[in-house]
């Protein structure tokens, strides 16, 4: 088991070694999910005021776009000069090197959100910081879901052609039920009376979505990316 | 060739079968009584349901078979799953068609968002991205399916646990299991369609399954005649 984590940390220390030099997944997503937020600003403010409940929409909208922007070149930049078969090679656990991509897509996709959720809470009025380890604790729930389905179905579909269409075909059907959750969540404690009973029940639902999600990840990957 | 020819009369029994009881389905239905408040609409239920019972059970096929192809590779596992994946869509829509025609009537409109929809939709859409992936992922995509068709199937517990979960309008999943006590005259009908139903997925997924293996064979064929 010990070996398993340093595996899983090896890959994620070289994916973060990889992002710190080039900054090419933090940048994009960063600029995407912004570019998310001052779109929905058009479609959701009337008379100079933000439509009551957006926020929370906003939110989540821009964390799910922008993570599948991400994910795809988690697994793509290991095409090159044949990156992934040396991987896949290695003698060690298949489901470390899944678990190590997974906390990498985790940690980029927690650094979009603390922005974003910092320009949503500011452009939409939100009162995102009065109960804020809620919402950080929702958004990480959500994170975890999205990442361990993402990151397994972008492995998947590396050897596909038409991986940049199929991918969130696939993702959103299935992350939907976490998305959903966590937009319900967030929006109970955004209302002008927060309701903390309704957010500890979707995070409890999370939590069990997270559970179900991240096992099956772990078990399908190696199967799945057996050539 | 005798496992073909047993395939070929018990989908030829099943066709016959289903097709009888589908001819007397409208007969039954017509006789049960009308719920007191819904009246006429509610008969919808006697197809929606049972279609529901169908799609459902067919994502669980698919998932188990997909499992199996996945973890043991078996291609026959994987053949059912085809088969069970699109009649998982087919009937699906059935209920998703049927759905709105007696929400408009009972509800007033087409369309609620509420769990329950929601998340019977999100297993259609599912359904038909494993569909998509199998149809454009190129080789080795039965694998990635397969993937797919175990998350989809893990989704079936929270699809239906949801309506007990939250509150919602849609009739609870209680009223079906207590439709031998509380209503006889709608029972009979009710288990009669979904036999029907059941039936009808029988022999088409035999239908189904024998043409992925025909057309697996052909192209063994094929590959040993380019061998020559």
């Amino acid at each position: 088991m010990p070996n398993f984590f340093r595996v899983a940390w090896l890959v994620m220390r070289k994916d973060l070694t990889i992002e710190a030099r080039s900054w090419e997944m933090v940048s994009t997503t960063l600029f995407f999910a912004v570019s998310c937020v001052l779109v929905f600003s058009f479609a959701f403010v009337r008379a100079g005021q933000p439509v009551e409940g957006a926020a929370a929409g906003i939110l989540w909208i821009a964390v799910a776009f922008s993570g599948t922007l991400a994910l795809g070149p988690t697994f793509d930049r290991e095409r090159h000069h044949d990156a992934l078969r040396g991987l896949l090679l290695a003698p060690v656990e298949r489901s470390a090197i899944f678990f190590g991509k997974f906390l990498g897509v985790v940690l980029l996709m927690t650094a979009v959100e603390v922005v974003v959720a910092v320009l949503v809470a500011l452009l939409f009025q939100a009162p995102l910081a009065a109960h804020a380890w809620w919402v950080a604790a929702l958004l990480m729930l959500g994170n975890v879901g999205f990442a361990a389905v993402g990151t397994l179905f972008a492995a998947m579909l590396v050897r596909t052609r038409s991986r940049s269409v199929l991918l969130p075909i696939l993702l959103y059907p299935i992350t939907l039920p976490a998305l959903i959750a966590g937009v319900m969540g967030t929006s109970a404690l955004l209302q002008a009376e927060p309701n903390l009973d309704l957010a500890r029940l979707w995070a409890a639902m999370l939590l069990c979505f997270d559970a179900v999600f991240t096992t099956l990840a772990l078990w399908t990957f190696e199967p799945v990316m057996t050539e | 060739m005798i496992c073909m020819m047993q395939s070929q009369r018990m989908f030829a029994a099943l066709s016959v079968a289903g097709l009888v009881m589908f001819a007397a389905a409208p007969l039954l239905i017509a006789q049960a009584p009308y719920e007191s408040t819904m009246g006429l609409i509610q008969k919808i239920f006697y197809f929606h349901v049972p279609g529901w019972i169908v799609m459902f059970l067919a994502v669980f096929i698919a998932g188990i078979a997909s499992a199996i192809h996945l973890f043991r590779n078996r291609p026959a596992a994987d053949r059912l799953a085809l088969a069970a994946a699109e009649l998982a869509v087919v009937f699906g829509l059935i209920g998703l068609v049927t759905g709105p025609l007696w929400a408009i009537k009972a509800w007033g409109v087409w369309w609620q968002w509420e769990p329950r929809l929601t998340m019977s939709l999100i297993l259609e859409l599912t359904m038909c991205a494993y569909l998509l992936l199998r149809r454009y992922g190129g080789p080795g995509s039965d694998k990635l399916a397969a993937g797919v068709a175990i998350f989809a199937m893990a989704n079936v517990p929270f699809v239906y646990l949801s309506v007990n979960i939250w509150r919602t309008i849609h009739p609870a999943t209680s009223v079906v299991p207590q439709l031998a006590g509380s209503a006889p005259g709608m029972f009979g009908p009710f288990v009669w369609c979904a036999v029907a139903f059941l039936v009808l997925f029988t022999a088409m997924m035999a239908a189904r399954t024998r043409l992925e293996a025909q057309r697996a064979h052909v192209e063994r064929l094929h590959l040993a005649l380019e061998e020559r």
